[in-house]
């Protein structure tokens, strides 16, 4: 039963690193870029809330709808100011810049909200009970229940727009062939902005549910599982949707199984020693594609 | 093409420039509406530089591009088929994981929704290859194949110019017929064509009047009839 209540609990905060490496994968896929920043848009979305529900005293729902407001515009800021005047820039430039937005994310934060930890009002968020199953031998948090709901519908969601929308299907021809796809007439600039629109609305979803699980607020609160969901997304296979699913929900899992059954302190050294096991054995990932030569 | 008549595309003195490398040094042309008009060339002449040009994905470094009366020079890709352009690119580019039925969707990307069901009934009707593998995923198409879906997909958009950069390449020769069977099916129903192509012989016998390509400069021009006749494109473009 122990067991079954950490395997809950792993599938729960693997569904919060499937949402986080949606963002990744997807502005991977889409504008070829790894964008560091993307964690740190979580730790953003989880102060607005905490604002929200605090000071100005707005219901959950709403602190969602700002929150995922907010980082939206964030997400569409820093693409616009920091990453189209690279477009043609060599990746190594990208990826420096993405870590330079991360670290000024981080600094802007500890400037405004200061370096203490925040107490997230996990309970105001989501006042939800605990189940009971199994005569009280297996308890679910309402936490993790919705963690897990909103990945599922999240995901169901995307998919749908990627294959059926005029914009979605827009996205996957910028994503294999950006010059075949301007001849269609597709703006390249502005298609890539929506995705890091969509990311950065889903990263603000992620980090309520985090703080809501793990109620500790800090400037650097996105960072580690910033980094974990990137980790899901190259293990699942950078830049496919259902890799990023399956890759944050096993990498959910052996976190938590690992932390249970092994070590405390190695769980995120094993996490991360499972990635480099599959990656040698499959460099593209669990649902990666084999990287084909460009012609 | 009576002399009045204005051309649709008119190319005046371009030059494009990779970095460094000055590609295309001072060409011009014209293409008028209904003709076919071929681009030859050997490797390297320039061919594909030009048509990338003339669709916006390349900035002229000079000169001007007028279509059907609009100075486009400069205009992006994305925003020259509004203008009533298509190119089907050199290497077809189809989009390999989406199915033969969304390319060609995406290639009516410019156009109302509403009239997406009438292009895609008249691309079907002029390659019923492509009805019958609708569904397939376009990267496991045959080359053949692929090169129909990456013209119907240009064809989509109704373009008032469709620019062709080697159609035939790669194809098998009878492939290579049914494709210039379609070119002259297009011409007849009225398209207008500027078509680049390596393989002279095939795109003189279709073509209106041609110019040829010399390292990024236009070394002959004239009707296709002259220069299949011509000693100096016989011995260097149709290998006699
Ligand atoms: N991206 C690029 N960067 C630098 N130089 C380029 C680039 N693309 C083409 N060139 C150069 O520009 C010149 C013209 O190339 P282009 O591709 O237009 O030739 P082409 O006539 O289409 O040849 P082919 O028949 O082989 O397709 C060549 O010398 C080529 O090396
Ligand atoms: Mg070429």
């Amino acid at each position: 039963m122990i067991f079954l209540s950490n395997l809950v609990n792993g599938i729960s905060l693997g569904s919060i690193y499937a949402i986080i490496a949606l963002g990744y994968t997807m502005v991977y896929g889409i504008a070829k870029m790894l964008n560091f920043a993307h964690g740190d848009v979580i730790m953003v979305g989880a102060y607005i809330a905490f604002c929200a529900l605090q000071y100005w005293n707005l219901p959950p729902v709403l602190a969602l709808i700002v929150a995922m407001l907010v980082c939206t515009a964030l997400g569409i800021t820093i693409e616009g100011l920091a990453y189209r005047p690279l477009r043609q820039a060599a990746s190594l430039a990208v990826l420096i810049t993405a870590i330079g937005m991360s670290y000024l994310l981080q600094n802007l934060a500890l400037l405004i909200w200061g370096p203490n930890p925040k107490s997230f009002p996990a309970t105001t968020m989501m006042a939800l009970p605990t189940f009971s199953l199994f005569g009280g031998k297996l308890n679910i948090s309402g936490v993790t229940l919705v963690a897990i709901l909103a990945n599922i519908v999240i995901m169901l969601v995307l998919t749908t727009f990627i294959s059926r929308t005029k914009v979605g299907k827009a996205m996957r021809c910028v994503s294999e062939d950006r010059g075949a796809a301007e001849l269609m007439g597709i703006n390249v600039n502005r298609t890539i902005s929506t995705t890091f629109a969509i990311g950065s609305a889903l990263a603000a979803v992620a980090g309520i549910l985090l703080c809501s699980a793990y109620p500790t607020l800090m400037p650097t609160t996105g960072s580690m599982p910033g980094i974990k969901a990137f980790t899901a997304a190259v293990f699942g296979g950078i830049g496919s949707i259902p890799g990023a699913m399956i890759g944050g929900i096993l990498l959910g899992v052996i976190e938590i199984l690992g932390k249970a059954y092994i070590s405390t302190e190695l769980g995120d050294a094993i996490v991360f020693a499972v990635l480099i096991i599959v990656l040698l054995f499959r460099p593209t990932g669990l649902l990666g594609k084999p990287i084909r030569e460009k012609v | 093409m009576s002399e009045q008549k204005l051309p649709l595309l008119k190319v005046k003195d371009l030059h494009v420039y990779y970095g460094a490398i000055h590609a295309i040094k001072g060409i011009s042309l014209e293409v008028f509406e209904g003709e076919i008009v071929t681009l030859i060339g050997a490797n390297g002449a320039g061919k594909s530089t030009t048509l990338n040009t003339i669709a916006g994905l390349l900035k002229p470094r000079q000169g001007s591009i007028v279509l059907d009366g609009v100075p486009v020079g400069g205009t992006s890709a994305s925003k020259m088929i509004y203008k009533g352009l298509a190119l089907c690119p050199e290497g077809r580019r189809v989009f390999q994981q989406m199915t033969v039925k969304e390319n060609l969707e995406m290639g009516a990307y410019s156009r109302p929704n509403s009239e997406i069901e009438d292009s895609l009934a008249d691309v079907f009707a002029r390659f019923p290859r492509l009805k019958e593998r609708e569904k397939q995923i376009a990267g496991t198409l045959s080359g053949g194949e692929q090169q129909m879906l990456a013209m119907g997909r240009a064809l989509m958009s109704k373009p008032k110019l469709l620019m062709l950069d080697e159609p035939s390449m790669g194809l098998a020769p009878i492939l290579v017929d049914q494709i210039f069977e379609i070119i002259q099916e297009l011409h007849a129903s009225g398209a207008t064509i500027l078509l680049v192509e390596q393989n002279a012989q095939m795109a003189l016998s279709v073509a209106d009047r041609a110019y040829v390509l010399e390292t990024g400069a236009i070394s002959i021009s004239g009707t296709a009839s002259s220069l299949l006749h011509d000693d100096k494109v016989r011995k260097a473009y149709l290998g006699n």
